[in-house]
């Protein structure tokens, strides 16, 4: 698991890559943390066009960045989860809470 | 009952084999000609139910995890992890969605997630003894299309 990013005008994008999993959660959600501390951002995208897979524990970390970005006074949200990631965000009701944005354009 | 094959693998509970785990059985079940959905829900239950056994059965400790996989008549995926850990006390409350004793980096949702991806999870478990997780998966007959 690694996270890139990038920063402008006040939104920050973070690439999530590889597998995330409990193995990888803690040091990920470090990284976020790190991120958001920095930047102080107003939105943050939690963009999943690179992750391979996500279990439960990828919620737990969306539900940190949550309430960390909340806490700044921002927003969080998802963008291009695979369909795995998908099912599991679905099945745990987590879109109630962060957004998952909707895939515009054509294949 | 007709088994028709079979894996069986015992490793140690250390978050690392995590990942080994839901590959190992992915690449199991590959002969069963999974579509990308399917063999995603079996990735998926698996990591739960293995991070279960290391997170939850041995908190403070590195303890045995037994997983075994075989394929049953009709196409029928069962996967069985065990371990000697702690146990469940009350495993109907475990099951519930958002319960959770493992704090803000736990969602609660394991069980959830392993019962929807699944056609069947058992689950047994005696306090001071261990758990034991069952899950039953079958695998559509794809359209050869040829
Ligand atoms: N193998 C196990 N050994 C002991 N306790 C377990 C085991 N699996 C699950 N549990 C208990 O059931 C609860 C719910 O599990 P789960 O739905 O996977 O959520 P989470 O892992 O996020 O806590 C756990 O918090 C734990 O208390
Ligand atoms: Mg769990």
């Amino acid at each position: 698991m690694n996270i890139a990013s990038a920063y402008e005008n006040g939104k920050l994008t973070l690439y999530l890559q590889g597998e995330l999993d409990h193995h990888s959660a803690r040091t990920a959600m470090r990284a976020i943390e790190q991120e958001l501390e920095q930047s102080l951002a107003r939105e943050c995208v939690l963009d999943m066009s690179g992750l391979s897979f996500m279990d439960s524990s990828g919620i737990a970390l969306i539900l940190k960045a949550h309430k960390l970005t909340a806490a700044q006074g921002g927003k969080v949200w998802i963008e291009h989860p695979s369909r795995q990631a998908l099912r599991v965000m679905e099945t745990s009701g987590i879109e109630r809470i962060v957004p998952i944005a909707q895939e515009t354009g054509k294949e | 009952m007709n088994v028709s094959n079979y894996i069986k693998l015992e490793f140690p509970s250390k978050s690392v084999n995590e990942g080994y785990a839901r590959s190992a059985v992915a690449a199991f079940a590959a002969q069963l000609d999974p579509t990308m959905e399917e063999l995603g829900d079996i990735r998926t239950a698996v990591s739960e139910a293995v991070t279960n056994a290391i997170v939850h059965a041995y908190p403070d400790s590195i303890g045995t995890i037994w997983l075994k996989a075989r394929i049953l008549e009709g196409r029928v995926l069962e996967i069985t992890i065990r371990d000697k850990g702690q146990g469940i006390p009350d495993i109907k409350q475990a099951m519930q969605p958002l319960y959770t004793t493992g704090g803000e980096e736990r969602s609660g949702m394991g069980f959830t997630i392993m019962e929807s991806f699944t056609d069947k999870l058992r689950v047994r478990s005696a306090p001071g003894k261990g758990t034991t997780v069952t899950m039953a998966r079958r695998i559509r007959v794809r359209n050869a299309g040829r």
